[in-house]
């Protein structure tokens, strides 16, 4: 009779138990007991190509994970598309992945034309549209854009780093700006202006903008130096900044240089201007690079080279893309981490939105992710660097653009 | 049109119209992107297939038409439904202009000219004095048109991507009437005199110059519609969507459906539409390479394209 009563009470225990059990198991499309699928489109071939090995080391990352057992039990299942660089495409492709695939989210979509494609249907959709692979501004817009999310630092952000350390160093400074004429070297513009303040506006003595049609930008170099600055930003995408580098030096302008994070790199700017000339270059980075010395022995890009050597043996650890998607994917086994059972697209949201100086070893050393549910720019900490001819050399402490 | 014609003309139509009702809205969507594609190379094929003059830069008129409609609905608010006819006129009139001087360029050379057409578009959409109305790269987002509320009410509800096909489907097939009906009767053969021996033609009394830049002006009118009809499925405009790959691509597109056939234009379609993605799906890392090998299989194969394959087949079994 115990016995029975036992088992009565065992089972009814269990009966009570089971829905609460469930209960907290809560799936939208995509996910299940063993799988979370993840879409994603990058530019594999065409124009942008360069880019598609972030796609690629995102990839290899996520099959890191899955052969170490998956993020709570689940693999992810990353379904990536070539979209060429083309936004038509990009929208094609999205709607196969959300419509067809039906992916739990989508992440680190690349290009900001191919984004801006898809940003309306994403949100009416309400598939998250995470971690885009861009620096424009507006993806960190919570109240218009719930489901659209950033990544990187946004241009402004950066921009307003330089305008500060001219401030601290220099306030008498006369600041020439050369920017490309679309809404990536007017984002930069903004930022830069914004945060001189308008009482200091008048420190820009000179601006000039190209197209990315002209075939060099030598005649805007002459005009900035005319106007006498002793000072230069550079906004300019690789193959112009450094024709400008290479120009402002061969005239014999020596102005103190800031250049934008997207043309930081050696081998693709500062080696086509000159390394000689390029010596003094002061610019941003929020990732470690690779090839700099100053992290030869540090734990992370150790671990960084034992990935690269077990699962992508082909790829190039001095490009920076590829350091780029190793960081970014796990940025993204964050969020699933944090999910826990709860794979609601409203719950990836949520959790995408409530990082707290969530720290990735790659990173620069005191540079964390922090989301709000009002601030969708998950990095906003950079540091300054300084070229020495060389290679970088950071100096200074790591700022936040909103501090 | 035999009464067979005819029939297998209605039973294709009855089938298109089921379609979207056994299809999920994603293929459906694609299945308007490929009537799209047909329209926009049953334009090229009046002018290369069937006036024998090469263009490597139709993809413009395609950009011009897609920002036509973009810019009327942005900045003049006009119904999607508008922008159409507004596109293809507007196209019509550059495609008549530029064919004027163009005729003075035979073959190779006139491909050429075309080429720096298609090259310079993307450029000149981001061109920093047009930008309050193109966006600049930024490009233009615009809404999805939703079905007219005359279908609820009579008990059939459809959805954007459901009446978008619909209303997709009536232009090309009023395009492919249009275009049936243009070449079957003096036009067609003075345009088809003028590719074959342009001496003769001039001979017999033709106006070559009139007729050459005409085919230019309707062919890029074919291109302006689907680039309307185009931009209103994707909901999006930007110079990056426009580039030269595009021109290629629908040459591409003509020369596998079959050159100098209206139903090739459906074919090709098919092919540009699917194809790349076939061919992404057998390998990521050269997904043009399989693309490369399913194009040189499809000439190999069919050397008059699907169209003439199709005819061969046809006449092989009345023969027989």
């Amino acid at each position: 009779m115990k016995r029975r009563q036992l088992c009565i009470a065992a089972l009814l225990a269990a009966a009570l138990a089971s829905p609460a059990a469930l209960a907290q198991k809560k799936y939208d499309p995509g996910a299940s007991d063993t799988e979370i699928k993840v879409g994603n489109t990058n530019p594999y071939s065409g124009p942008a190509s360069a880019y598609g090995v972030i796609g690629k080391s995102i990839a290899a990352y996520i099959r890191m994970v899955n052969e170490k057992g998956g993020v709570n039990g689940r693999k992810i299942n990353w379904v990536s598309y070539d979209d060429g660089y083309s936004p038509p495409k990009t929208v094609e492709m999205a709607r196969k992945l959300v419509e067809q695939d039906e992916v739990l989210f989508l992440y680190q979509t690349l290009g900001t034309p191919s984004n801006t494609a898809i940003h309306k249907y994403m949100n009416m959709k309400k598939v998250p549209q995470l971690h885009v692979a861009t620096g424009a501004t507006k993806w960190n817009d919570p109240k218009d854009f719930r489901w659209t999310m950033g990544w990187q630092p946004n241009y402004q952000d950066e921009a307003k780093v330089y305008a500060k350390h001219i401030l601290q160093t220099r306030p008498n400074a006369k600041i020439a700006v050369l920017y490309q004429n679309d809404d990536y070297g007017k984002d930069y513009l903004k930022g830069f202006e914004d945060g001189l303040g308008k009482q200091n506006l008048k420190m820009i003595v000179a601006k000039a903008s190209y197209e990315v049609a002209e075939p060099t930008v030598d005649s805007q170099i002459l005009q900035l130096k005319a106007s006498g600055a002793d000072t230069f930003f550079n906004i300019a995408t690789p193959k112009f900044a450094a024709q400008a580098i290479r120009a402002a030096y061969d005239s014999g302008w020596k102005p103190v240089q800031y250049v934008n994070n997207v043309s930081a790199s050696i081998g693709a700017v500062l080696t086509p201007a000159g390394l000689e000339k390029s010596k003094g270059v002061i610019t941003t980075a929020y990732l470690k690079d690779p090839v700099d010395k100053t992290w030869a022995n540090d734990q992370a890009i150790k671990d960084f080279d034992a990935f690269m050597a077990k699962y992508m043996p082909d790829g190039n650890r001095a490009d920076i893309n590829y350091i780029y998607g190793y960081t970014v994917a796990q940025a993204l086994v964050q969020v699933l981490k944090q999910c826990g059972d709860n794979l609601t697209r409203d719950n990836v949201m949520k959790q995408a939105a409530s990082m707290k100086d969530f720290r990735i070893a790659t990173l620069l050393p005191g540079i964390t992710v922090t989301t709000s549910d009002v601030d969708y720019a998950p990095l906003q900490a950079v540091q300054l660097e300084r070229f020495d001819g060389t290679q970088y050399e950071l100096f200074g402490q790591v700022i936040r653009s909103d501090k | 049109m035999t009464k067979k014609q005819l029939l297998i003309g209605a039973i294709l139509l009855l089938a298109a119209c089921l379609l979207p009702f056994v299809l999920s809205n994603y293929r459906t969507f694609q299945a308007a992107l490929v009537l799209v594609y047909a329209i926009a190379l049953l334009g090229l094929n009046i002018l290369t297939g069937y006036n024998g003059q090469i263009s490597l830069g139709h993809g413009a008129f395609y950009a011009i038409g897609a920002y036509v409609a973009a810019i009327l609905m942005d900045q003049a608010g006009a119904p999607y439904w508008a922008t159409v006819p507004a596109a293809g006129a507007a196209c019509l009139l550059v495609g008549f202009l530029f064919g004027l001087p163009a005729l003075r360029l035979e073959g190779l050379y006139l491909a050429l000219a075309t080429f720096a057409l298609g090259v310079s578009m993307p450029q000149l959409l981001k061109y920093h004095h047009l930008e309050k109305w193109t966006g600049g790269v930024q490009g233009i987002v615009i809404a999805k048109p939703e079905a007219p509320a005359f279908f609820p009410k009579i008990g059939l509800p459809l959805n954007p991507d459901q009446w978008l096909y619909f209303f997709t489907l009536a232009v090309a097939l009023a395009m492919f009437l249009l275009a049936h009906n243009l070449l079957r009767g003096r036009v067609g053969r003075a345009l088809v005199a003028i590719r074959d021996q342009h001496t003769a033609a001039e001979v017999m009394g033709i106006n070559t110059a009139l007729y050459k830049s005409l085919a230019f002006g309707v062919s890029a009118m074919y291109m302006g519609i689907a680039g309307a009809l185009g931009a209103i499925a994707v909901q999006f405009v930007a110079p990056d969507s426009f580039n030269v790959f595009l021109s290629i691509t629908f040459l591409v597109g003509i020369v596998v459906g079959g050159l100098a056939s209206l139903s090739g234009a459906l074919y090709g379609a098919l092919f540009i539409q699917f194809v790349p993605n076939i061919a992404d799906e057998i390998s990521r890392a050269a997904p043009w390479a399989i693309f490369g090998i399913f194009l040189i299989a499809f000439v190999y194969v069919m050397p008059t394209g699907v169209a003439g394959a199709v005819r061969m087949i046809l006449a092989r079994r009345k023969s027989t």
